[in-house]
């Protein structure tokens, strides 16, 4: 670990601290209906989409019409990219004359690009057509985000509203959430990326004379305004099978930071937008500021542990001092990777700038358990911010006790009915990764896909059914996925982790918007304090990720120890 | 059943019906209700299985699974013992209450409505609410009701534990009575309100001895919360079955259920309803009887505190606190003046005319000389005095001692109008001596704040609580009150709508609110308030509309019942934090112990340095359930409860409970682990 490295790493997060509080603000005056400064330019298109659609804007809905209205929308979806990628031979702008998917790929990518999970069981530029790109999956890039941001506005309505039930309207948040604030970013961020050699062009290749004088197909596309929503939106899906780590994706160290500020921009504002929607920014700063303290954390967990490098290494004859550069790229360097790693998998963005495969097994374990805590650290764009309301609901009630009333949090007792809804969603997580997990385990034909035996095979797993079960979308590599039973589980895994998290969570939402709004005294749960902040933590890690500890036990811990006796698998 | 009764916590007779009571509820069906326990108990039954099996087989390691399975059960004992002896301290009470309910005959009148009793001797057991029983002294009465007819003496030991008797009278505040009590004098007409069963008794009874116990909505959410963890626990651990077969690693299933139950919240689990029916029984020793546990878990609540002045702000009578003469008149001369005066007055406030001049200046009482004639105080003179001869003393009331004198107000002299005038608006009252003809000065009777009251409403200020003084006087005096008392609120010349109108805008503004009252006219409010507490001495409206009844009828109980509900919610927290935060360290035991023999690497885990996978094992379990009967007193006892602020108080639990918990019981593994080894237990 270096200076130098720690400074890149602070000056990316305070770039996104310091654009937190503006987008937060903004977004709360969007999201409360007020004027924004991009009305005069954006509110006539608005009001242009809901007479198309026939929406009534001022008219909300309940958490129930507003989970059907979410499910519709979703479902649609779903079906419109199905059907493009399974037809796509047949579609325009194909000058690779690439065919249909297979059906259960085309189901997984449809489901992954659906739940902003991204996860790609194939390699983008030798199997996805221009068209499908761009109509298929960077609609969905959009539309998946503004769903998150939709829907963590809906709950934090649930504590800014009392004695209704409505939530808000989803159609009027969907709108607002791409017109507003997806769309006018990923504009500038696509500018940026091209300022800094990111082609954007709907050549299909260029080809190229090597030094040797071979001839090389480069492939090309609009890849900077794929790239842009891909980290905006915290989707992951990248342009290239290499990702972020391919240079016509990811060039420079400075689009490197670029795009590791945009991954975190929405995310890290929409805490602000919690605090400044529901009246207290401070619980917005306390919300950031627990996500803020473990991503931090994890940060340096895997920045250490991949300076640290390995014993395999050195005994190559390799300079200690370097650490373990496998599966890094030389323009990014140790921190800017370990940042990478630790924010794409924190967020559930799943884009890469690593190969997760080759880090050690305490850098490969941080990524999986941030998975595995449930995306919210700080989470995707709007899953975050709704997954923390969870554990602070969690926090509050399990501690809130102590001081000698029941438990509230913003005013609003959490009572039976909230507990039961916030248990079911914190139970889909090791239900569906520990379950998957296992059953794969003891599939032998889900075992002949995996590259590595051992402790490793096992982490490939556990990251496979962490990642789309968590919506990240990222591989370990070392897996291939693209087989019936990995295309279906993880397909089946990534529906549970969006749709059967998010209802119950919505049915709370509801609940907690009725509840009268009880007035805070020196007697109430402090929750905007620095105690709360570490309470937050520690019930993060141990509720949401010590049930994974066997499992974790036996992958990357095991390897970790083994790693000290030259132990590879 | 006195306040100064406690019934010791480990008697040794209650310790063994507890014990056998503990046994009784192994039985699933009734363990059900309970699933963390619920589900340790088929973690017992299963492990003694496997081990019944391989001690017929000869394999695996029966005296390990063994051990295993004896500790599991004990663990399951441990919870039910837990509440067992916490519903066993009710039990004596419940056994007192029953012999005042024993079946009594009843003179029913068949005529109500006529003058002339006629009445039949029936059961106490067929009596239904509308019958008029006619009750005379030495008789119990039947069942709870109304006078309708008559004044007596009633001894109600039977539920307050005090025996001095109480006048109940028909019509008014006074008309209640209660069914197991006895009349000590006259003859009453009681309209019964109560069927039988369902009497205050009857309701107290269920109440000790927690039979008809629901569980409160906050209970409830916990063991949703509690439920929810053993299920995401039970999926860990059955899907490590799988992950462990990938590795190589055979896991036996006793290893497997051990890890279960050491991870699933037994130890909150075992004690939660303990804590419930302790929380309960600690507000019935206080002499209160709560009529739900909701409304126990309300009073931690609690916001703002509507208190009566008399009698919980203030001592119910206006004392002297100052004498103020007129010039030339040393306070000397006009303080053996009010001391002869008040000679002949035996009200309280004449008595603290007495207890003020001899306090101030050591006057003692002279003998009175032969010729002197004590005029008393009378409510018609409103003032009272002595005669010596010609010389005539006379203290009272300002206008009633001006007329003695035959003064009109607008003649006297300006400094006694100022002393008034300045007392008036303090709000006290004053009152003037007369010593032959002239005006000597006033005394200041005032309302005397009850010493220690203001620190009370500072530290209820201090955890968030307001307090609002309810009080019949008129707004001058009643803001003087209120500022020297420290309350936040006041109501001034309050009836019964004002305060209901208080409570429902405080309602309205998200806070909830407790207060006390007795009469009828306070039933609608202690209805609306989220506690209200009925005075036993009410009557039957007052005490059927509140959520609580205190037997001592002691007002100033309100600030009381609010520190046990709060103690309730954080002994239920205190222990569910220590309980989840105790896993870090379960796990550090159990997880290298199973997969050593798989990665001896593992090894490096093993922080704790615990001898044997097996008495790793073995000591995380017997921990587990060691430290249910650990908490037991803490259980019963409640966590200290200290008035102040929530941060502050959050600080130190989350210390104690949350740090602790996380510390301690790697200490308490390790001196497990140590003693196994030493016993070569394992």
């Amino acid at each position: 670990m270096t200076v130098i490295g720690w400074l890149q790493i602070a000056a990316v997060l305070l770039c996104t601290l310091a654009t937190a509080v503006p987008l937060g603000r903004y977004m709360a005056r969007l999201f409360s209906g007020e004027r924004t400064f991009l009305h005069p330019l954006l509110h006539p298109v608005e009001r242009g989409f809901y007479r198309l659609a026939g929406v009534a804007p001022d008219r909300d809905q309940g958490w129930l019409n507003y989970a059907f209205a979410m499910l519709a929308f979703s479902a649609a979806g779903f079906a419109a990219l199905y059907l493009i990628l399974r037809a796509q031979g047949l579609m325009p702008f194909n000058p690779g004359q690439l065919p249909g998917l297979p059906a259960d790929l085309a189901f997984n990518t449809a489901v992954s690009f659906l739940t902003n999970t991204n996860w790609q069981a194939y390699a983008g530029e030798t199997t996805m057509s221009p068209f499908s790109q761009m109509a298929g999956l960077a609609v969905q890039n959009f539309l998946s985000a503004a769903t998150g941001i939709a829907l963590a506005m809906a709950v934090t309505r649930a504590f800014a509203r009392a004695g209704t039930d409505q939530l808000g309207n989803f159609w009027v948040d969907m709108t607002r959430a791409t017109l507003y604030v997806l769309l006018p970013l990923a504009i500038l961020v696509a500018l940026a990326l091209v300022v800094l050699g990111v082609p954007q062009t709907l050549t299909g290749s260029v080809g190229a004379v090597t030094l040797e004088g071979a001839q090389q197909t480069i492939a090309l596309g609009p890849v900077a305004s794929q790239e842009a929503i891909k980290q905006l939106g915290t989707n992951g899906g990248g342009f290239f099978n290499a990702n972020s780590a391919h240079p016509l994706e990811n060039p420079s160290g400075l689009s490197n930071g670029l795009v590791i500020w945009a991954m975190l921009a929405i995310s890290a504002a929409l805490p602000i937008t919690f605090g400044r929607m529901t009246g207290s920014e401070r619980q917005g700063w306390a919300i950031l500021s627990a996500m803020g303290l473990l991503l931090v954390a994890a940060t340096a967990t895997v920045y250490w542990a991949e300076t640290s490098g390995t014993p395999h290494l050195t005994a190559l004859g390799l300079d200690p001092l370097a650490g373990n550069m496998e599966g890094k790229e030389l323009r990014f360097g140790q921190a800017m990777s370990a940042l990478f790693v630790a924010v794409t998998t924190g967020l559930s963005c799943g884009a890469v700038n690593t190969m997760h495969d080759s880090l050690t097994p305490l850098g490969g374990l941080v990524p999986m358990l941030l998975m595995q805590l449930g995306e919210v650290l700080p989470g995707g764009v709007g899953s975050g911010l709704y997954g923390m309301v969870v554990f602070c609901v969690l926090s509050v009630f399990v501690a809130g006790l102590m001081v000698g009333r029941s438990p509230e949090f913003l005013g609003k007792k959490i009572e039976a009915r909230e507990i039961r809804l916030a248990v079911l969603a914190v139970l889909i997580l090791p239900l569906v990764i520990l379950g998957f997990t296992s059953a794969s385990a003891l599939l032998p034909s889900a075992l002949a896909s995996l590259n590595n035996a051992g402790p490793h095979g096992l982490s490939e797993l556990l990251y496979a059914y962490s990642s789309a079960a968590g919506n990240n979308g990222s591989a370990f590599a070392g897996l291939n996925a693209n087989t019936p039973w990995f295309n279906t589980t993880l397909g089946i895994a990534m529906m549970l982790g969006r749709f059967a998290y998010v209802l119950p969570v919505l049915a709370m939402a509801g609940a907690l918007a009725s509840k009268p709004r009880i007035a805070a005294s020196p007697g109430t749960f402090p929750t905007t304090s620095a105690l709360f902040v570490g309470l937050l933590v520690g019930v993060i890690v141990i509720l949401g990720g010590l049930q994974f500890f066997p499992a974790l036990a036996l992958g990357p811990i095991v390897e970790q120890v083994l790693m000290r006796d030259l132990v590879t698998f | 059943m006195s306040q100064s009764s406690k019934p010791a916590a480990f008697d040794r007779a209650l310790l063994a019906e507890a014990l056998i009571e503990a046994v009784r509820k192994l039985d699933p069906r009734k363990l059900m209700r309970n699933p963390v326990i619920f589900v340790t108990e088929i973690g017992a039954v299963l492990v003694t299985g496997l081990w019944l099996r391989e001690l017929g087989q000869g394999t695996g390691q029966p005296w390990f699974s063994g051990q295993i399975a004896a500790w599991l059960w004990f663990t399951v004992l441990f919870a039910t013992f837990a509440e067992a002896i916490a519903e066993g301290r009710g039990k004596a009470q419940a056994a007192s209450l029953r012999q005042s309910r024993c079946d009594v005959r009843a003179r029913r009148l068949v005529l109500p409505d006529s003058a002339e009793p006629i009445w039949e001797n029936v059961s106490a057991l067929d009596l239904e609410p509308g019958d008029v029983v006619l009750v005379a002294a030495g008789e119990i009465i039947p069942l709870d009701g109304e006078i309708v007819a008559g004044v007596a003496a009633i001894n109600e030991a039977a539920i307050t534990g005090e025996s001095a008797p109480v006048i109940r009278e028909a019509g008014g505040d006074r008309s209640a009575v209660t069914g197991g009590t006895t009349v000590l004098s006259d003859e009453i007409r009681i309209r019964i309100t109560a069927a039988p069963g369902e009497t205050f008794i009857d309701r107290m009874i269920a109440l000790v001895e927690g039979a008809k116990r629901q569980r409160t909505p906050n209970e409830l959410a916990l063991s949703v919360l509690l439920s929810g963890m053993t299920l995401i626990f039970l999926i860990a651990v059955v899907t490590l079955w799988g992950l462990a077969g990938y590795s190589g690693t055979a896991v036996s299933v006793v290893v497997l259920v051990a890890l279960l139950v050491t991870l699933i919240p037994t130890t909150i689990g075992g004690l939660l309803s303990a804590i419930g029916i302790a929380g309960m029984d600690r507000l019935i020793r206080f002499n209160v009887i709560a009529t739900s546990g909701r409304a126990v878990e309300a009073a931690g609540d609690v916001d703002t505190l509507l208190l009566d002045k008399t009698g919980t702000i203030t001592f119910g009578n206006r004392m002297a606190s100052e004498f103020v003469p007129m010039p030339g008149v040393t306070e000397r001369t006009l303080a053996e003046a009010a001391l002869l005066a008040s000679r002949g007055d035996e009200t309280p406030e004449g008595r603290s005319v007495v207890a003020l001049a001899r306090a101030d200046f050591g006057l003692s009482e002279p003998a009175l000389p032969e010729a002197a004639v004590l005029v008393p105080f009378a409510a018609q003179t409103r003032l009272s005095g002595l005669d010596l001869g010609e010389r005539r003393i006379r203290k009272g009331a300002v206008d009633a001692v001006l007329r003695h004198l035959g003064r009109s107000p607008d003649t006297v002299p300006a400094e006694f109008r100022a002393a008034v005038d300045r007392i008036a608006r303090s709000g006290g009252t004053p009152l003037a001596v007369a010593d032959d003809g002239q005006l000597l000065g006033v005394i200041h009777l005032k309302d005397v704040i009850k010493p220690g009251i203001r620190a009370r409403f500072a530290e209820l200020r201090a955890m968030g609580i307001r307090t609002v003084m309810v009080t019949g006087d008129n707004p001058v005096t009643a803001a003087a009150i209120a500022s020297e008392a420290g309350v936040d609120d006041f109501l001034a010349e309050a009836t019964p709508e004002d305060k209901l109108g208080y409570i429902r805008r405080e309602q309205a503004g998200g806070r909830l609110i407790a207060m006390c009252g007795d009469g009828t006219n306070d039933a609608p409010a202690l209805a609306q308030a989220d506690v209200g507490v009925a005075m036993q001495t009410g009557t039957q409206a007052a005490r059927e509309a509140g959520n609580m009844v205190d037997l001592d009828s002691n007002p100033t109980k309100l600030i009381e019942i609010v520190g046990i509900g709060k103690q309730l919610l954080m002994t239920r927290g205190a222990l569910t934090t220590f309980s989840i935060s105790n896993d870090v360290a379960k796990y550090f035991a159990i997880l290298p112990a199973l997969f050593v023999a798989t990665y001896p690497q593992m090894g490096a885990l093993n922080l704790m340095q615990l001898g044997s996978p097996q008495s790793a094992i073995l000591s995380a379990v017997i921990f587990n359930a060691l430290i249910i009967v650990a908490l037991i007193p803490l259980a019963l006892r409640g966590v200290r409860y200290r008035p102040v602020a929530a941060a502050v108080l959050l600080r130190r639990n989350l210390a104690i409970y949350g740090l602790g918990g996380l510390v301690m019981p790697f200490a308490g593994i390790k001196l497990i682990d140590l003693a196994l080894t030493h016993l070569n237990l394992a």
